[in-house]
C-alpha cells in the first residue's frame, strides 16, 4: 500500500495495466504456500479457512498447495501436516526444531525464509493475525519481495498468474485491489473470519517434505521467559461467538448498558461494544467490535444504538443476521442490517429479553 | 515560564486573523491562541467572502486564496408550501474582476488565512484554550490556558472568541447572550459534480449563485433560509432566532429536513452526497445588543462583539474590519508608545463608529424588534404572495379582472388594509 | 540513551469520503492526524525518557511536506527532535520502500548519536499494513518487538529489555537485547496533554527537513514506485449492499408487539437460529 501518499490524490495512482516482466530468476516458482500457524497444541483457525482459499488458487493456476508447519520435533506437528492434508494441502513442508517451541521473530523468520529459498513457491499466505504479520512483514523483508497485508479477498489474474490481492484501507471506507507482478513469492495476510471454513475430509492426505532450521540458542537473542495465559473463563471470546449483542453510544449511560447483559445472557451470547463505550470504560478492550477492535463473525448480531459508522461496520458485517436497534431512521446500520427497528433501545431491548425468554421457555416445553 | 507579547489575540477566525495579521505584519510580537485542532477546524463550512475588507487586509488575496466561486447573480425567493415567488439579479459587470463576492470553504480558508498570519510572523498556538485573563486589579495583563504553564502575558489582550464569548462573559465584559440576539443556523454540504453544478444553477467556469429564502420554509419562525454553489458541492442552510426554535420545539435538524424536501429545492440537490451537518449561532441583536468593545487592556472583535448585519447576512466582512481597526488601533498608540489604557483604546470605537460597521448596523437596528413582533412575515405574506401568483398564472376561463379582485380580497381577509399599511411603514422605518 | 519514533500523518479515516463519480479518495477537508497507533508508541518512548534522564528522542517521518504538523506535535508531547524525510522519488513507496526509506534515515541519525531503540506504530490507519516496523527491523539488522503491551524493564548497562508481547491465548514474556525495534499495542498508554512550554517549543522548532541524499538513501531505485513490488491495480468503493434493512414496525407500535413480531420473522426466515437458541437454554 501507498505510504507516501500526496494530498488530494488517489492513495497511489493505480498503476492500471502497467507491464512488467517476470524476473527470470523466478520462472522456475511454483506452488501455493499457506503458513499453518499454531501455539501451544492449537493451530489458529485462519490456517484452515486460508487451505480453503489456497486450494481455489491453486487449482486455477494448475499447481500443488502446502502446508508450511514449523515447530517442536515430536510435539503437535504431525498432527497439524495430517489436518493440513484433510482441508486441502497436497504436501506439507516440516521444520522441526526445539527453538521453534513458542514463536519468536528470529528462528521462525529464518526457517520460512530458508524454505521459500530452497523451494520456491509462487504464493505464500499468512493469516492477519499478531503472529502472522510479524513473521510475513519480517520474511518480505528479508526476500525483498511484495507483501498485501490483511486481504478480504484472493483471485488470480490468469493473464500473467498473478496474485489480484483485494483488501479494505482507510478503515474499510475503500478497498484496492494489490497485485505483485515481478518479484516471487507473491505474499499476503488474510484477515481470520473472512474465508468460510472449507469441508473438512477425513480421507486425504498428502506428502511431509522436512527441512532443518540450522541454528542453535546462542544465535537467538530474544529469550522467552513466560506465557501468562488469558484466563479462558472470564477473558470475552468475541471473535467465535454465535450470537452477540452489542452496545453503542446511544445508549447513554452505563447503567442501560446492563440492557445488553440481560438480553445477551438470556440467549447465552457474548457482549460486543462500539470504541466510544469501550473509550468510556463501560466495557473491557477485548469487547470493541471493529476495525481498531475484533472482527467477529456471529450467526446473530443485535446491536442496539450503534450508529454504524463504518470502522464499527467492517469488523461485524460478515454476521450472518444483523437486528439493528437504533431511534434515527437515517442511521447508516440500517444500510446494512437484516432487520431494523426504528426505537428506544431502552424500551426495545427489555422487551426484546422478554420475547426471547418466553420463546425459550416454549421451545423447552414442547422439546 | 516567561512569556511576554506585545499583543495576545485569542480565537483565529476571520476576526482573530485580521487582528493578528495586521499586527504582526507591522512587526509587533503577536500570539494567537485557538482552541480548535487547527485554524477553521471549528468552523461552520461553506460561506460568502465579501473581498473589499480582506482586500483592504490583504491587497493580493486573489493570488492564492481557497475561492470557490465568484457571485453573479442573486436569487430571492419567498416560499410557500408548494411554491416560491422569486426574483433574480444576475448581472455581467459581477463577472468582471476584480470580483465582490465569492463563496469559500471556511475550513480551507481559514486555514489559508492562518498561514498567511504566521507568514506575517505572529506565533500561532492551537489546540489551547484561554481560560482566564489575568487580571492586575482592573487592568487585563495576560491569559491563561488549559495547558500546564499556561500563564502569558501582553500588553494588550484582543478577544475574537467568536460568539458567545465565554472569556468576556467571565470577566463581567458582556453580558449573558439573549436567546432573542442569537440565531441558529444549521448547514449542510451536498457534492455534486461540478457539470451538474453548472447545468443545474445555469453558471459556467468560477461564477456562482446564491439563492436566499424566506417565508413558510421557517414555520413561522424569524429566520431565513440560504442555498451557495461551491466549485464542487453546495451548502445549504436555514438560521432562525434561539428563542423562536426554543418557543416552537422544533429541531434545526427537522427544520433543515423539511426545507430540503420543498418541491422547488430538492431537484437542486438531488443526486448529492451529503458530508457535513453543522450548528452555530450568529449573533443578530445588531447595534443595540454590541456590548462595551473596549477597556483597561482589551479589546473586542467579530461575532464576539455582536458585529453581524443579519439583513444582509454579512459577518465575516464586519469581522475583518473589526479585526483589522483594533489591530491599527493598537499599532498606533504601540508607534506612538502610549499605554493600552481604556481612554487610549476607544479610539477602536470611534473608528469604527465612523465606518460602515457601526453606520449599517445602526441603520438596520430596529429590525430585531419588528421582526420578533411581525410573525406575518414568515407566514402570511409568503401565502399570499404564492397564492396570488397563483391565480393570476392559472388560466382558466376566468377573466383577469376577477382574479385581481380575488386576490385583493385575500389580501384582505388576511390582514386588515391598515394592518398591510401599517406593516409596510414598519417595514421602510427599518430599513430607512 | 537515544530512541527514534517514527510516525506517520494520515487523514482521519472516520472522515474519509470516497468520490461518487471517480471513486477516488476525497481527502478535501479532512484534517490530517498524527496516526493514533503511533501516539502509544510516542508515549512509551516519552516515559522512558522520563525514567532515563538524559535519554533523547527523536521522532522520524516521512512523507509530504505538510507532515511538518505531526512532527511539530510530536515534539510539544516533549520529544527532542524532529526530522521529516521528504523527496519527490518517494512518491508511490510501498512498504518495502518505506522500510528501506526510514531505515536508512535512522542510519543517518546513528551517525549523530547511536540508537538504542526504535518505536514504531502497531500498525497505520490508512494503510493498514502493520508491515513498516518489522521491514525498519530486518533492514537494520535489530531484534523485532511487535504487539507489546507492557516494557517491563530496561537496563541499559546489560543492554536488556524485558517486555510483554500480545500473542494468541495470552501473553508472552520476551527478554531481548539492545538495539531493538518495538512496536506498542493500542491501548497500552494515554497520550500525556501538552504543557504550554511545549506548545511553544513545538511552534518554534527548526524542523529538519532532509532529501534523499540528506537520509542517506543508497540506491534511488529501492524507493518510490520503482522500488516498490506491489502496484495498486484498482481503488474502489465497496459496493454499498442493496438491500436496507426490512424495518420492523407494528401498528401498535408498542415495543412489546415489535420484539414478537420480529422474532417471528427471524425463527420463520431462520430456522438455524432458532436451534441455535433454544440449545442454549
Ligand atoms: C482509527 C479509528 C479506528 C476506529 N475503530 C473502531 C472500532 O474498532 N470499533 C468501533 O466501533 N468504532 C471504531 N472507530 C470509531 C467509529 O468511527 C465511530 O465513532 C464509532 O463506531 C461510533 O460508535 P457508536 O455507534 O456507539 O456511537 P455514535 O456514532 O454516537 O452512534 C450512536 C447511535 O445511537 C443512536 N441512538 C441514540 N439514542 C438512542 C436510543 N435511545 N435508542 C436507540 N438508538 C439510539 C443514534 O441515533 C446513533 O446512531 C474508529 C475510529 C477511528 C478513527
Ligand atoms: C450558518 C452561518 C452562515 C454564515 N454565513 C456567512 C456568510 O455567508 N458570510 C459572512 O460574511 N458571514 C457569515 N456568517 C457569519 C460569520 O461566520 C461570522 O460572523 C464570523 O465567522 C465571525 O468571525 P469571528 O472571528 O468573530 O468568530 P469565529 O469565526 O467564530 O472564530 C472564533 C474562534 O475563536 C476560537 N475560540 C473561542 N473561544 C476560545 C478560547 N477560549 N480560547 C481559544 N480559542 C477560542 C474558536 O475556536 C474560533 O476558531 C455565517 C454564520 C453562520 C453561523
Ligand atoms: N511514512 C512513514 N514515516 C514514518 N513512519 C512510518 C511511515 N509509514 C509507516 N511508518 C511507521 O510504521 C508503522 C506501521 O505502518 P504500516 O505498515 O503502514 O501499517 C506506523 O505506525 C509508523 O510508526
Amino acid at each position: 500500500m501507498s505510504e507516501q501518499t500526496q494530498q488530494n490524490a488517489p492513495a497511489r495512482k493505480p498503476a492500471g495495466r502497467r507491464k512488467a516482466e517476470l524476473d527470470p530468476r523466478f520462472a522456475s516458482y511454483k506452488g501455493v504456500w499457506v503458513f499453518i500457524e499454531h501455539e501451544r497444541g492449537t493451530a489458529h483457525p485462519v490456517s484452515w479457512e486460508l487451505l480453503g482459499e489456497g486450494r481455489k488458487l491453486a487449482d486455477r493456476l494448475g499447481v500443488e498447495l502446502a502446508g508450511v508447519v514449523m515447530g517442536t520435533p515430536g510435539g503437535d506437528t504431525r498432527r497439524f501436516c495430517a489436518e493440513a492434508f484433510r482441508y486441502g494441502a497436497d504436501l506439507c513442508y516440516l521444520v522441526e526444531d526445539p527453538l521453534l517451541a513458542d514463536y519468536r521473530n528470529e528462528p521462525f523468520t529464518k526457517g520460512l525464509t530458508d524454505l521459500v529459498n530452497t523451494f520456491q513457491p509462487e504464493i505464500l499466505l499468512l493469516g492477519a493475525t499478531p503472529l502472522g504479520r510479524d513473521l510475513a512483514g519480517s520474511v518480505a523483508t528479508t526476500l525483498q519481495t511484495g507483501l498485501t497485508a490483511d486481504c478480504t479477498e484472493l483471485a488470480i489474474d490468469m493473464e500473467n498468474r498473478s496474485l489480484a490481492a483485494t483488501r479494505p484501507t482507510f478503515g474499510g471506507s475503500l478497498l484496492c485491489t494489490i497485485v505483485t507482478l515481478n518479484y516471487r513469492p507473491q505474499m499476503a495476510t488474510v484477515r481470520p473470519r473472512v474465508m468460510s471454513m472449507p469441508a473438512r475430509d477425513e480421507g486425504r492426505s498428502g506428502r511431509i517434505v522436512e527441512h532443518a532450521l540450522g541454528m542453535v540458542e546462542t544465535d537467538i537473542v530474544t529469550k522467552v521467559l513466560e506465557f501468562i495465559p488469558d484466563n479462558l473463563q472470564d477473558k470475552p471470546q468475541l471473535a467465535f461467538a454465535d450470537i452477540i449483542v452489542a452496545g453503542g453510544r446511544g445508549l447513554k449511560k452505563p447503567e442501560n448498558f446492563q440492557l445488553v447483559w440481560d438480553l445477551a445472557k438470556v440467549l447465552g451470547a457474548e457482549v460486543g461494544a462500539s470504541r466510544p463505550i469501550v473509550q468510556s470504560g463501560w466495557v473491557e478492550p477485548e469487547r470493541q467490535v471493529g476495525q481498531s477492535g475484533k472482527t467477529v463473525r456471529p450467526k446473530l448480531y443485535i446491536a442496539a444504538g450503534i450508529s454504524g459508522a463504518v470502522q464499527h461496520r467492517v469488523g461485524m458485517e460478515g454476521s450472518d443476521v444483523i437486528i439493528a436497534i437504533n431511534n434515527d431512521p437515517g442511521a447508516p446500520i440500517f444500510d446494512f442490517a437484516t432487520y431494523g427497528i426504528v426505537g428506544n433501545a431502552m424500551q426495545i431491548l427489555p422487551a426484546l429479553t422478554e420475547a426471547f425468554r418466553q420463546q425459550i421457555a416454549t421451545v423447552k416445553l414442547a422439546g | 515560564m516567561d512569556e511576554k507579547f506585545d499583543a495576545i489575540v485569542v480565537g483565529a477566525g476571520p476576526s482573530g486573523n485580521a487582528a493578528a495579521y495586521t499586527m504582526a505584519k507591522a512587526g509587533l510580537k503577536v500570539l494567537q491562541l485557538e482552541r480548535g485542532e487547527y485554524p477553521g477546524s471549528k468552523n461552520v463550512q461553506g460561506a460568502i467572502l465579501y473581498s473589499d475588507a480582506l482586500e483592504r487586509i490583504i491587497p493580493d488575496f486573489r493570488e492564492d486564496a481557497p475561492l470557490e466561486r465568484h457571485l453573479i447573480e442573486q436569487r430571492m425567493w419567498v416560499l410557500d408550501d408548494e411554491s416560491y415567488v422569486g426574483s433574480n439579479y444576475r448581472s455581467d459587470e459581477f463577472n468582471k474582476p476584480p470580483y465582490n463576492r465569492y463563496t469559500i470553504i471556511r475550513a480551507q480558508f481559514d486555514k489559508w488565512f492562518s498561514q498567511k498570519v504566521r507568514e506575517a510572523g505572529a506565533l500561532i498556538i492551537c489546540e489551547t484554550t484561554v481560560t482566564d485573563l489575568i487580571m492586575d486589579r482592573t487592568r487585563v495583563i495576560g491569559v491563561r490556558t488549559d495547558r500546564e504553564g499556561g500563564s502569558i502575558y501582553a500588553d494588550v489582550v484582543i478577544l475574537a472568541d467568536g460568539v458567545n464569548s465565554l472569556l468576556a462573559k467571565k470577566a463581567g465584559f458582556h453580558p449573558e447572550l439573549h436567546p432573542k440576539d442569537v440565531a441558529l443556523a444549521v448547514k449542510e454540504i451536498h457534492f455534486l459534480p461540478q457539470e451538474t453544478i453548472e447545468q443545474r444553477f445555469n453558471v459556467g467556469g468560477d461564477e456562482g449563485v446564491v439563492i436566499e429564502m424566506a417565508g413558510k420554509i421557517t414555520q413561522g419562525m424569524v429566520g431565513t433560509g440560504f442555498l451557495y454553489t461551491n466549485k464542487e458541492s453546495l451548502t445549504i442552510g436555514v438560521g432562525c432566532m434561539l428563542s423562536d426554535f426554543k418557543q416552537q420545539g422544533t429541531s434545526p435538524y427537522a427544520l433543515l429536513e423539511q426545507m430540503k424536501s420543498h418541491p422547488s429545492i430538492k431537484p437542486l440537490l438531488a443526486g448529492g452526497e451529503m458530508k457535513e451537518y453543522t450548528a452555530h449561532l450568529i449573533p443578530e441583536g445588531g447595534y443595540n445588543a454590541v456590548p462595551q468593545i473596549y477597556g483597561e487592556g482589551w479589546l473586542i472583535v467579530g461575532d464576539s462583539g455582536m458585529f453581524v448585519n443579519a439583513v444582509h447576512r454579512e459577518g465575516s466582512n464586519l469581522a475583518m474590519t473589526t479585526g483589522r481597526v483594533a489591530g491599527e488601533t493598537v499599532i498606533e498608540l504601540a508607534a506612538r508608545k502610549k499605554p493600552m489604557s481604556a481612554a487610549n483604546l476607544a479610539l477602536y470605537r470611534k473608528t469604527l463608529d465612523d465606518s460602515f460597521v457601526m453606520k449599517d448596523l445602526k441603520k438596520y437596528r430596529n429590525m430585531p424588534e419588528i421582526l420578533h413582533g411581525n410573525h406575518q412575515f414568515f407566514t402570511t405574506y409568503p401565502e399570499l404572495v404564492n397564492r396570488a401568483m397563483h391565480t393570476m398564472l392559472t388560466v382558466d376561463g376566468i377573466d383577469k379582472k376577477t382574479k385581481e379582485r380575488e386576490v385583493r380580497q385575500d389580501f384582505r381577509k388576511k390582514r386588515s388594509l391598515f394592518g398591510l399599511m401599517g406593516d409596510a411603514f414598519k417595514m421602510w422605518r427599518a430599513f430607512e | 540513551m537515544h530512541i527514534v519514533v517514527c510516525i506517520k500523518q494520515v487523514p482521519d479515516s472516520a472522515q474519509i469520503r470516497v468520490h461518487p463519480v471517480t471513486n477516488t479518495i476525497m481527502r478535501q477537508g479532512v484534517p490530517a492526524i498524527v496516526n493514533p497507533y503511533d501516539l502509544y508508541s510516542l508515549e512509551e518512548a516519552l516515559r522512558l525518557k522520563d525514567q532515563f534522564p538524559g535519554s533523547r528522542v527523536t521522532v522520524l517521518s516521512m512523507g509530504p511536506p505538510q507532515a511538518e504538523t505531526a512532527l511539530r506535535k510530536a515534539i510539544s508531547f516533549g520529544a527532542d527532535e524532529a526530522i521529516l524525510v521528504t523527496d519527490r522519488a518517494f512518491a508511490g513507496s510501498d512498504t518495502l520502500a518505506t522500510s528501506y526509506a526510514l531505515a536508512s534515515a535512522i542510519r543517518q541519525i546513528q551517525q549523530d548519536m547511536p540508537v538504542d531503540l526504535v518505536f514504531a506504530g502497531k500498525q497505520t490507519i490508512d494503510g493498514d499494513t502493520a508491515q513498516v516496523g518489522p521491514g525498519i527491523a530486518k533492514r537494520l539488522d535489530m531484534r523485532l518487538l511487535t504487539y507489546v503491551s507492557r516494557v517491563d524493564s530496561l537496563d541499559l548497562e546489560r543492554r536488556e529489555i524485558v517486555v510483554q508481547r500480545r500473542s494468541e491465548g495470552g501473553v508472552q514474556v520476551l527478554k531481548s537485547r539492545l538495539p531493538v525495534l518495538i512496536t506498542m499495542l493500542e491501548g497500552t498508554n494515554e497520550m500525556r496533554f501538552a504543557t504550554m512550554p511545549n506548545m511553544f517549543r513545538a511552534a518554534r522548532y527548526p524542523l529538519k527537513v532532509w532529501d534523499k541524499d540528506a537520509a542517506g538513501i543508497e540506491d534511488v531505485s529501492k524507493t518510490g514506485l520503482k522500488g516498490s513490488p506491489t502496484i495498486v491495480s484498482k481503488v474502489f468503493a465497496p459496493t454499498p449492499k442493496t438491500v436496507k434493512a426490512e424495518i420492523i414496525d407494528t401498528e401498535s407500535n408498542n415495543p412489546k408487539d415489535i420484539a414478537v413480531t420480529l422474532l417471528a420473522k427471524l425463527f420463520t426466515r431462520h430456522p438455524n437460529l432458532q436451534a441455535e437458541i433454544g440449545k442454549r437454554s
